[in-house]
């Protein structure tokens, strides 16, 4: 399974690109549209995708995500329903690797072993466990990789040259570097502080560095991808499905459409990304 | 009862990474990881520094009034005509509460840490009068995040943390309880990691803080252990305390987990009964998770979503526990029950009525399970309760409740 994520970064660097990870949650505003979103993700040019796992308490998101989060739980969603999401994704894609993201305790409910034997056979390449850090390796880390499926970690700006070292130890896939402290839907830093820290996590990994938290814009992927493996888009995404939705919450025939437009334009703004660094 | 082995103590934990069994861990985003790195390294210097140990007793003395006073409880224990009804008084303290202990402590280690700004998360709003209180003596701004639904049920404590200069933020996320405030004072942290100092409030979360928040309330078992015996020559029991997140309860039990013959049980929130969602007993009618910061036991549903707690009393709607109470209850030391909001309004007026003491909504619940065990012991068997607090702040809620107009 690791195999698709390090093809497709390997493909996408021969383009002389940086890659588009597109995160949305899973379940908002509901199963089947979510299913639609996902699909029309790398049709709008997305390399990746990170789905969204709903939680009650959600200590690490901005009110976007979190909101996002309460429309899919109201609408039904759970774990197992989210990994379904994936399988149904499947069917139809099998290059685009998935990574699923949230935090650890409907995993830990839903049972390890379980989790991970069903995540892989629906086809699921990577987790990003927001509340597991290195010093929590035993509980999923391992036995994740154990299974072949690539454990991403986020380093952030309070993770020093001392320190990250364990954070890489058990990281596979890619980095996950996190533009700024603070939640996700912040406002983006100064690229050229990022451009620095990317450079100083190159000196202790071969793998890809992606910047995400804090890029919204076509704009922001076009300066961040001009240094970064790869960039990292949630909230502009989350927003754009919310701003769709009928008063209730309901999606519309603006929904996935919506998705689709936004994406698009980031995916340029990532393929002009290198030539805006030799400008 | 089970006994444990002498040499196999009930004290000893939790280790160096921060578990009571399976029980704690440090479940946190990478951004907090280095600071809590460095809150514990902190820690480990202060407690075993004699400069810190006196300045927290000189502020134990002179500021919270330490010791607080062990009463005993003439009229309710002759009124019960059963167990003699000791009472540790921690409702005496400054602020009201046994909240102050911890806050005490924690500033100092701010203070140490080079911190600039003090946040907190409140329920009942005495954690929250506490923090802005030692902010206040100590010349520190300080945050406070209370659940919107509590800034409407504790007003007069939001009143209190505004004259003393904090800024109190109502959280309307979730059911705008102390769980969504933790949230977000946790948001806060992870974006002001540079000056910011979260103080905790209770014996949960993350690692160093259980054992931390332990430690500072600790001194109320150790201080009633030495005053039952100058009292009445022997140790007590019963030792009985309410569970919020802990902390009051860890604070009188830890100095008689070892002291085999004494009987100790923790009072969680029954709310309006077990049956439905209406409560908040983690332990009882809970089971383990991860949530802030630590494995515990939780009110979840079977996705691990976690559920919205209720009780009558907010310092107690919290549906989680400290890390060590749950392993308390695994190992079979501790006794968890369940008291309803209507027992516990119950002990309250009886209190009121009889010793002339108004206590909180929190340590009623302790009260309530007194009042059901007293009667069956016998007079020459002795209850250790703790009073940890208070009950001017939920006169409103009472009065409501009574249909007593204010
Ligand atoms: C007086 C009093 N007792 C008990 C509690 C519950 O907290 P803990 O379980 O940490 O003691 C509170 C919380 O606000 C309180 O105000």
């Amino acid at each position: 399974m690791t195999a698709r994520m390090d093809r497709k970064f390997a493909d996408v660097a021969s383009e002389g690109r940086p890659v588009l990870v597109t995160y949305f949650m899973g379940g908002d505003p509901d199963f089947e549209t979510s299913v639609s979103i996902m699909k029309a993700l790398p049709k709008a040019g997305a390399d990746v995708i990170e789905l969204g796992m709903p939680f009650s308490d959600p200590m690490a998101d901005g009110p976007a995500i979190q909101l996002a989060g309460q429309r899919s739980l109201k609408a039904g969603q759970t774990l197992a329903k989210t990994i379904e999401i994936a399988r149904r994704f499947r069917e139809e894609d099998q290059r685009t690797p998935i990574v699923l993201m949230g935090y650890y305790n409907p995993i830990y409910i839903y049972g390890v072993d379980r989790f991970l034997t069903d995540a892989l056979d629906a086809g699921i390449d990577g987790l990003i466990v927001v509340d597991l850090p290195p010093e929590m390796d035993d509980e999923l880390c391992i036995p994740a990789l154990e299974k072949g499926i690539n454990f991403i970690r986020l380093a952030t700006p309070t993770t020093d040259d001392r320190r990250l070292p364990k954070v890489l130890e058990n990281t596979s896939g890619f980095v996950y570097y996190v533009s700024m402290n603070g939640i996700t839907g912040s406002a983006l830093p100064d690229p050229s502080l990022i451009a620095g820290a990317v450079e100083r996590i190159k000196t202790h990994t071969k793998l890809p560095v992606c910047v995400g938290f804090g890029v919204k814009t076509a704009e922001h992927a076009r300066a961040i991808g001009a240094s970064a493996d790869g960039v990292v888009v949630g909230t502009a995404i989350v927003n754009q499905i919310a701003s769709s939705l009928t008063e209730e919450g309901k999606a519309t025939d603006a929904t996935v459409p919506g998705v689709e437009a936004l994406v698009r334009g980031l995916s340029a703004g990532v393929r002009s990304a290198r030539l805006a660094a030799a400008e | 009862m089970n006994e444990a082995p002498k040499l196999n103590s009930f004290r000893a934990g939790p280790d160096e990474d921060g578990r009571f069994g399976i029980f704690g861990g440090r479940f946190v985003a990478e951004t907090l990881m280095p600071l809590i790195l460095d809150l514990q390294a902190e820690w480990d210097k202060a407690k075993n520094d004699p400069a810190f140990k006196a300045e927290l007793d000189n502020l134990g003395a002179h500021y919270i009034g330490r010791p607080s006073p062990l009463y005993f409880a003439e009229r309710l224990t002759e009124e019960l005509g059963g167990a003699k009804i000791y009472f540790k008084r921690e409702e005496l303290n400054h602020t009201g509460s046994h909240k102050i202990n911890n806050c005490i402590g924690q500033i100092l280690l701010a203070k140490r840490m080079g911190k600039t700004r003090i946040i907190a998360e409140t329920g009942a709003g005495q954690h929250g009068v506490a923090s802005a209180t030692v902010a206040a003596r100590f010349g520190l701004p300080c945050v406070v995040y209370m659940g919107a639904t509590d800034v409407e049920r504790q007003a007069p404590n939001v009143f209190r943390m505004k004259l003393l200069g904090a800024e109190v933020k109502p959280v309307t996320a979730g059911n705008g309880t102390l769980k969504d405030a933790m949230n977000e004072a946790l948001r806060d942290w992870v974006t002001n990691v540079d000056n910011t100092y979260y103080l905790i409030g209770t014996a949960a979360g993350p690692h160093p803080y259980p054992e931390m928040v332990r430690d500072f309330q600790a001194v109320i078992g150790q201080e009633a252990k030495a005053q039952m015996l100058e009292a009445e020559g022997r140790l007590p029991d019963l030792v009985i305390a309410a569970v919020g997140g802990g902390s009051n309860a860890i604070g009188i039990f830890h100095s008689f987990l070892d002291d085999e013959g004494v009987k100790i049980v923790g009072v969680e929130a029954g709310g309006k009964g077990l049956d439905g969602d209406e409560h908040c007993a983690s332990i009882t009618a809970g089971s383990p998770g991860v949530l802030h910061g630590n494995r515990t036991y939780l009110l979840q549903d079977g996705d691990g979503q976690i559920k919205e707690g209720h009780s009558i009393s907010a310092g107690l709607d919290y549906p989680g526990i400290g890390p060590e109470h749950s392993w308390l209850n695994d190992v079979g030391r501790v006794e968890y029950v369940p008291i309803m909001d209507h027992e516990a309004l119950e002990a309250f007026q009886m209190l009121t009525r009889l010793e002339g003491i108004i206590p909180a909504l929190e340590p009623s619940h302790a009260l309530a399970e007194v009042i059901k065990r007293a009667p069956t012991m016998g007079k020459d068997e002795i209850i250790l309760m703790n009073l940890s607090g208070r009950g001017d702040k939920d006169i409103f809620t009472v009065g409501k409740i009574l249909g007593m107009g204010l």
